[in-house]
């Protein structure tokens, strides 16, 4: 059996670090980040943190070193879906590619380029430290189930699942993958861009009232988006929020991370995803559309101001 | 009816400076300052106009108002934010005069009121200037100011009229309303949604404002918060003078200040990127603060104002 992790920052790396720590399992890891690639071929993939590990994944940046796959996982951030998936289609003429990406719409567009998708949600988090080393933040799980357009087969979502579990990764095979997609990103579309437009970690705005108001109408809309869809939500995205307060009071988003950084964000997929999504099943979603076009606004300025 | 005769100056920040130094070409000029040394300065050089004007104007400038003498007019010309500090300042002088305020948003007459028993004039300008030092001022944009008798405790119209009269002399530009009520309330919803969205995105008043092509375009947000601005103003029986949305697509198209390059930094933002507290609750809060007495939604206002407030909160160590 043969895996390709696309994408190999924080969240792929710890996909292909356990997987490779598996006998019989032969992992690729493609990046565009040759730094990352040359020091992953040269010393191994290390991770530190929530998982002390260090495995050795073969590595590369060119689609043309790398075989035919099994199974695909893709990790890019959103907006590079399509690019990565473009050049790395022929790796997986014949696989069943797995989706561990933020917000909705990635599995629409890599099943354009491969024959099954498994629609797929993880929350374990990561940053990464230097080339070859990623540090994991934060554990949890991840869902995986048949996207349903053009599906995996329950038994190539079972095996992954199983594999994943054996290297670490506590993965759940599921019919229907939904639900934990949307929990997900109804937080994530509620949370990460409130952080990247105030510059406030997660547990102050949720402190601030006239912000925590704002979050809430946020959740409103993705849940009445997700109902309208006929999905069930693993848990109450608004309960959420409290919790990670409690967890992760001074936790700055993943897109509070990118505007100081000024890299564009995932916000199209996120909030921009809950407004397509709305729009197809005749929900309003006012101010996810707001919000989005709010980042959207802010990623302009980087390019205009300075 | 008595002429006037000497104006004072609260607040000489660009604004007030721009006042001050036409004013002082026609009638007495005193400003109201809070450091001896800009006192002392203004004194000493007087108030230097440059663009669109070219004057050097004498001025008689004080930290305490007992020594500015009889005051027929005060032009309070500071932010929102810093009008109750400027009121507490003149309570108990100045019993002859009546009071201007030309601050953007809502409720500062009514901060002015509770200090003193002035008649109150409501002016919001659209001229502005670039204070280069405390004595250098530089007018840019020569659009009007506009006034009318405070609904509540309002100058006379006459008096009204005598000073926007004034105001033209002095080689600004004025406009009398007998109910500023419909301008003012226009600039508010235009100053309310710029000013906002403006500070959250980082963007001067650009193209982006009136773009509206895809879903996610700021236009679209634009338009619709204006929208629900002016339901506020209905449900409160003001006919605006001005639509809002006109007002953006007039000043980013063929623009107060051209090209984008140029485009005019809201004052929100300004003050977002040099840290100072913003006038977020005289303008969206305003808005929010009416709509809620009304019970009129406004759920992006809430979504923009709560994202400013935010903002604020993010600067606290």
């Amino acid at each position: 059996m043969r895996v390709c992790i696309v994408g190999c920052g924080a969240i792929g790396s710890l996909f292909a670090a356990h997987l490779a720590l598996l006998d019989e399992l032969e992992v690729w890891a493609f990046d565009l980040d040759q730094d990352h690639v040359d020091a992953i071929r040269a010393n191994g993939l290390r991770l530190s943190g929530e998982s002390t590990l260090h495995s050795y994944p073969a590595a590369s940046s060119d689609p043309a070193d790398i075989p035919r796959c099994d199974f695909g996982i893709v990790a890019t951030k959103s907006l590079h879906t399509r690019a990565a998936m473009k050049s790395t289609a022929g790796i997986f003429q014949d696989a069943a590619v797995c989706t561990v990406q933020n917000g909705v719409g990635n599995e629409e567009i890599i099943a354009e380029y491969v024959p099954r998708v498994i629609r797929g949600t993880t929350f374990p988090a990561g940053h990464v430290v230097e080339p070859g080393h990623v540090e994991q933040d934060t554990g949890g799980k991840t869902w995986i189930g048949p996207f349903e357009p053009k599906p995996a087969s329950m038994k190539e979502i079972e095996l992954l699942a199983a594999r994943l579990c054996e290297s670490g990764i506590d993965t759940l095979a599921m019919e229907d993958s939904r639900g934990a997609q949307w929990t997900k990103l109804i937080f994530n579309a509620a949370t990460n861009p409130i952080g990247a437009l105030t510059g406030l970690a997660h547990g102050v705005a949720c402190d601030q009232p006239a912000v925590r108001r704002v979050i809430s109408g946020l959740v409103a809309e993705g849940v009445a988006v997700a109902e309208a869809l006929g999905i069930t939500l693993d848990s109450d995205p608004d309960k959420l929020v409290d919790h990670a307060r409690e967890v992760a009071y001074h936790h700055k988003a993943s897109m509070l991370q990118d505007a100081l950084a000024k890299r564009p964000t995932e916000v199209a997929a996120l909030n921009g995803g809950i407004v397509k999504f709305g729009e197809q099943c005749g929900v309003a979603t006012p101010l996810n559309r707001v919000i989005w076009a709010l980042v959207e606004g802010l990623q302009h300025s980087w390019q205009s101001n300075d | 009816m008595k002429p006037i005769e000497s104006v004072c100056v609260v607040g000489a920040g660009a604004i007030g400076s721009l006042f001050a130094g036409h004013l002082g070409s026609v009638v007495n000029a005193r400003v109201l300052v809070r450091r001896p040394e800009h006192a002392d300065r203004l004194n000493q050089e007087g108030l230097r106009v440059g663009g669109k004007s070219d004057l050097h104007t004498p001025i008689v400038a004080s930290m305490h108002p007992g020594e500015l003498g009889e005051i027929d007019l005060i032009i309070i010309a500071t932010k929102a934010t810093a009008v109750e500090g400027a009121a507490e300042r003149i309570a108990g002088h100045f019993p002859h005069a009546c009071v201007m305020t030309v601050q953007n948003g809502l409720g500062c007459e009514d901060v002015v009121a509770r200090h003193g028993e002035w008649p109150i004039i409501s002016a919001i300008t659209f001229m502005s200037g670039v204070r280069h030092s405390d004595t250098h001022v530089e007018y840019e944009l020569d659009t009007e100011t506009w006034l009318g008798p405070w609904a509540v405790r309002g100058a006379g119209e006459a008096t009204t009229e005598q000073v926007a009269a004034l105001i033209n002399a002095g080689g600004l530009k004025a406009k009398a309303f007998g109910d500023v009520c419909p301008a003012q309330w226009s600039k508010l919803l235009f100053n309310s949604v710029v000013n906002s969205v403006g500070a959250v995105t980082n963007l001067p008043h650009i193209s982006d404002f009136a773009q509206r092509e895809r879903a996610a375009d700021l236009g679209n947000l634009v338009y619709e918060m204006m929208e629900e601005g002016k339901q506020v103003a209905d449900a409160l029986g003001i006919e605006l003078y001005e639509d809002p949305w006109q007002m953006n697509v007039k000043a980013v198209r063929h623009g107060q200040t051209g090209g984008d390059e140029y485009a005019h930094v809201p004052s929100m933002l300004e003050d977002v990127r040099s840290k100072r507290h913003t006038e977020i609750d005289w303008l969206t809060g305003a808005i929010v603060k009416e709509a809620h007495k009304l019970g009129v939604p406004v759920p992006i206002h809430e979504t923009l104002f709560g994202l400013v407030k935010g903002i604020e909160h993010s600067w606290q160590p």
